[in-house]
């Protein structure tokens, strides 16, 4: 057993996804924590459903699969999306939730269109474009890699400069704009941050599934501290513990996806805060909860037997 | 019946019988809730499929429905503890449940006759070929009738529960001041959301649902203001969708499920913008006007 995990461990290929992987659980929990804290959460699902028929478009244009263009053609649709999602529920009477389910669905039909049309016309180079659906993190070259730490590098420098603005934007949007921050600027930069996450996510986790890694990390997070910068921080890390050991786990069985098994991992982090963690956490209150009821029996027999 | 006769009444009927009950998780705004069932009952799908080992049992159905209710309610307990705002609690549980059911399904692969890709966007296409035959007589496709069963029983359901459903829908409080039990009947809906994904998944797949429930019923609420008109509006849409999106399937040549899904988008924002009273153009109509009025009003002031 230890032989083989060191095995898996030692190998070149693992070492490679491993690191991918990490980087993007580690980028999409510390852009994820800002989505998750100004209750969009949802937003990164609709968007990442939506970058889907971007990714057939830019195919059936340079009928390649050069990663970089396709890229582009993500962010193009999903960005879109975002303003599609942003006129509808600011401009008219429907709700956010509504507007998000309108805009997945559609962009999803119309990605799935697209790519039916482009099996329907065989081209040698097409196969795996299916593999954007579910995500095929094995797939994973060198310069993938090189491409997903090149835009983390980006981003979290991004993070690390407007940290103030954007911490600002998040908890009182009011405050900053009375500061005299373009809350339109802070707003695309910060969506425009989504979108990137999302998208290098894209290839190895998949479009359903790379929405669970923005909000799980931050949640997680979210119940073990108070303080932006902590928060941040650990939901940086809880994405990138998820990322290598769902893929360590996946490496471990023949035939086991990555990206599902990165959720269950995520998942399990999630739930192990909200039951552990030590000041809110759902078996801490339960304790708080019997001690004060002990305490308050006490109090009343003690008051019952001064009375006597 | 010609094959895509028999397409477009399955279509038709699936679209009417999403959209039914739709109306109501629109005015509720709780349609990101039947997102989340439509990815969970997946996961009851494949359990029940590993106990009954058949995928046309009704087991499978009530089972897979069962999961669907079940992801309601672990939504709304991890809301309740408060720790986790309502997106965020429905954006952890159904990955969860979806990924299980992804891993489960390549993992048994070989022995399970059911893909990832089917499970997506369905295949309307080979609907007609899964036929019921009752004693050697062709009766026409399976999907066919498991949907209009379906559908008669979403369309009984709003129409015996109909004051239940409205006073729920529009006002909580008052109507668990007068005894009615709004968790009763949000619960209710909620199986007959999961009921209907379970019996569209194979021909729709499982992220279109959302689409067709949620599209003619948004329609449906931008054109009018009473709930009966609603409710017809946004049947009398999922059947245009429906038609026009085989139609336009069958021209290029491509995925049914995922043409319905298009049109559906692009109906609506028609809808949106220029819907007679609340639309985007009326809006910007009624915005201009209301400047010229003001211009004339101080000019003859001054």
């Amino acid at each position: 057993m230890l032989i083989e995990l060191f095995t898996i461990l030692s190998d070149y290929t693992f070492q490679l996804v491993a690191l991918g992987t990490g980087i993007i659980g580690l980028l999409s929990g510390v852009i994820g924590t800002y989505a998750t804290l100004r209750k969009e959460s949802l937003l990164g699902d609709a968007l990442s459903h939506a970058a889907l028929p971007g990714i057939g478009l830019a195919f059936v244009m340079i009928q390649r699969k050069e990663l970089l263009f396709l890229m582009i053609g993500a962010i193009v649709s999903g960005l879109i999306a975002t303003a599609l999602i942003q006129l509808i529920t600011r401009k008219t009477l429907v709700k956010l939730d509504s507007a998000l389910s309108l805009v997945l669905s559609s962009f999803f039909g119309l990605g799935l269109v697209v790519l039916t049309a482009i099996q329907n016309n065989p081209n040698a180079q097409q196969a795996g474009l299916q593999s954007f659906i579910f995500g095929q993190a094995s797939a994973m070259l060198q310069r993938d890699v090189q491409l997903i730490a090149g835009v983390g590098v980006i981003l979290l420098t991004l993070v690390v400069l407007f940290w103030k603005e954007f911490k600002c934007y998040t908890f009182d949007p009011m405050f900053s704009r009375t500061l005299g921050f373009s809350s339109k600027v802070i707003e695309f930069i910060l969506s425009m941050m989504i979108v990137l996450t999302i998208i290098i996510g894209l290839e190895s986790v998949g479009v359903i599934l790379i929405s669970a890694l923005l909000i799980g990390p931050s949640i997680a997070a979210r119940q073990w501290s108070h303080r932006l910068s902590r928060v941040v921080i650990l939901a940086g890390l809880t994405g990138f513990f998820s990322g290598v050991i769902g893929t360590l786990v996946s490496s471990m069985g023949d035939n086991i996806p990555t990206g599902p098994v990165i959720v269950v991992v995520v998942s399990l982090f999630v739930f192990a805060s909200l039951l552990f963690a030590p000041k809110q956490g759902l078996i801490a209150r339960r304790i708080r909860k019997r001690e004060k009821q002990k305490h308050f029996l006490t109090r009343l027999n003690d008051l019952k037997e001064g009375q006597s | 019946m010609s094959m895509i006769t028999e397409i477009t009444l399955i279509a038709v009927v699936v679209a009417v019988a999403c959209a039914l009950p739709g109306v109501f998780l629109v005015l509720r705004g709780v349609t990101m809730v039947s997102d989340a069932i439509t990815h969970t009952v997946l996961l009851g799908i494949v359990l029940a499929f590993f106990i009954t080992q058949d995928l046309n049992s009704p087991l499978l159905m009530i089972g897979a429905t069962l999961v669907g209710v079940a992801t309601v309610w672990l939504i709304e307990t991890i809301q309740r503890s408060a720790l986790v705002s309502t997106d965020a609690a429905i954006g952890i549980v159904f990955p969860l449940f979806f990924s299980i059911a992804i891993i489960l399904i390549t993992l048994y692969a070989g022995d399970v006759h059911l893909d990832e890709d089917a499970v997506l966007m369905g295949d309307l296409a080979f609907a007609p070929f899964r036929r019921v035959d009752v004693f050697g007589l062709d009766m026409g496709p399976q999907s066919l009738w498991v949907m209009s069963v379906i559908l008669v029983m979403n369309a009984l359901f709003i129409f015996f529960f109909y004051k239940e459903l409205k006073i729920t829908t529009f006002d909580p409080a008052f109507a668990a001041a007068l005894g009615f039990t709004p968790m009763i009947i949000h619960y209710a809906l909620m199986t007959l959301v999961s009921l209907t994904a379970v019996g569209a998944y194979d021909s729709v797949g499982s992220i279109l649902i959302v689409g067709f429930m949620v599209g003619p019923a948004l329609s449906g609420y931008l054109l009018t203001h009473s709930l009966k008109k609603m409710i017809s509006i946004t049947v009398l849409i999922a059947v245009v969708n429906s038609v026009s999106g085989v139609q336009l399937a069958f021209f290029f040549d491509t995925t049914i499920a995922g043409m319905i899904a298009v049109v559906t988008g692009f109906t609506t924002l028609l809808v949106l913008v220029f819907s007679p009273r609340k639309g985007l153009y009326k809006q910007q109509l009624n915005q201009k006007r209301a400047r010229k009025l003001l211009d004339k009003r101080i000019k003859t002031l001054t």
